[in-house]
């Protein structure tokens, strides 16, 4: 199969296995210890993966500020992404 | 007492996570991909790194298209929705005229984009359009293809005609399928027409009206074909929202590169804006269902 189209970079393909490895990774966390949903600082109900989602969206739009307002690279940006994404899942 | 667990039922999901992946992820995988790099066409690509999103956090066409964006979607859900309810409402609930209403409702959502586009192209014109016609005749200076305003709210009309009808139809659906019980006990009590609106309607219209904000706010964020066919984005850039920008850059152009870049934030900003606006919807309807 050619896939030549797709232009794979293995960096793209690094960055989607990661994402690949969080949502296997959750889904043995959640039959190994099931959780139920509950009420963080935002005031709604969130389940483990509806705090992966946040994190994973919040952290795209903090890297995309970090371009916008310093520019790349983008290491710094990741550390801060990884502490939010910490607090998202303590807090949340 | 013991359930049995079973978990075989998950296989039934298989066909749509495939369905799924073949329309939507790897399409998107492939945009990420682009994204990344650069290409003079061939298949050939070179790595460019996170330089096509920096170049469009910071261009100003890009943030002008999304304000543009923005303000169209925020005037369109500003009418339609509380159009929609009032037509909704002022709907017949029984007899032959349901049916006629109901038809005649539905009649521009079955037109296609381009076609509504076209109507409303030639509709507004000044030399032949019964619009454009009139407007002159009434000595109003109106010309879609020169003037801004003109043209913003030919495409704001066009939207609104060619979608009230759906939010009507949702509130019309959630309207009838409040029992008749609730209208009996609210005029016992005396209740005043808004009273029955706040309290009754409203609350048992939530369901529908989460979806019909949803959708016509996807929608309209995602507009592309009226606007296009009726003013080509014009005049100027007056009215190039996200998509008609975003169609020039990778069609036009063959800027693949910063195009990807284009859409992903593109994509990133409707998921953020429908998952605010789902949760934010769902929480006001849990709270509702427990006052």
């Amino acid at each position: 199969m050619d896939l030549s189209w797709m232009a794979w970079t293995w960096q793209t393909a690094l960055f989607f296995s990661l994402i690949l490895l969080a949502l296997i990774l959750m889904t043995i966390w959640s039959i190994k210890a099931p959780q139920a949903p509950r009420r963080g600082i935002l005031g709604i109900e969130t389940t483990p993966g509806d705090r992966l989602f946040i994190s994973l969206l919040g952290s795209a739009f903090i890297c995309l500020g970090w371009l916008a307002a310093i520019g790349s690279p983008l290491w710094w940006a990741l550390v801060v992404c990884v502490i939010y994404a910490l607090a998202v899942f303590r807090w949340v | 007492m013991n359930k049995t667990w079973n978990n075989k039922a998950w296989w039934m999901v298989l066909p749509v996570v495939l369905l799924v992946a073949f329309s939507a992820v790897i399409p998107l995988m492939t945009v990420v991909n682009y994204s990344v790099q650069d290409t003079f066409g061939n298949n050939q690509f070179f790595w460019a790194g996170l330089q096509w999103f920096e170049e469009i956090v910071n261009s100003e066409r890009f943030h002008d298209a999304l304000i543009r964006q923005f303000i169209f979607s925020a005037v369109i859900l500003a009418i339609e929705i509380p159009l929609g309810i009032f037509i909704a409402m002022n709907m017949p609930k029984k007899g032959w005229a349901v049916p006629v209403c109901l038809v005649l409702m539905s009649l521009p959502l079955l037109i296609p984009w381009n076609v509504v586009g076209t109507i409303w192209q030639i509709f507004g014109r000044v030399d032949i359009g019964l619009l454009g016609a009139s407007m002159k005749a009434l000595g109003i200076d109106y010309n879609y293809t020169q003037n801004i305003a003109d043209a913003w709210i030919t495409v704001v009309v066009m939207d609104v005609w060619h979608w009230t009808s759906l939010v009507a139809l949702l509130c019309y659906a959630g309207l009838q399928s409040i029992p008749e019980a609730y209208y009996q006990a609210a005029r016992i009590d005396g209740a005043s027409t808004w009273a029955i609106f706040r309290y009754i309607q409203l609350p048992k219209m939530r369901g529908v009206l989460l979806i019909a904000v949803l959708l016509r706010f996807m929608d309209s964020f995602m507009i592309y074909t009226e606007p296009f066919v009726v003013t080509g984005g014009g005049p100027g850039n007056a009215t190039t929202f996200l998509s008609i920008d975003l169609v020039k850059m990778a069609i036009g152009q063959f800027d693949l590169g910063p195009a990807a870049a284009f859409s992903i934030i593109y994509f990133l900003i409707i998921l953020l804006l429908s998952w605010v606006f789902y949760t934010v919807m769902t929480h006001l309807d849990k709270q509702g269902q427990k006052s």
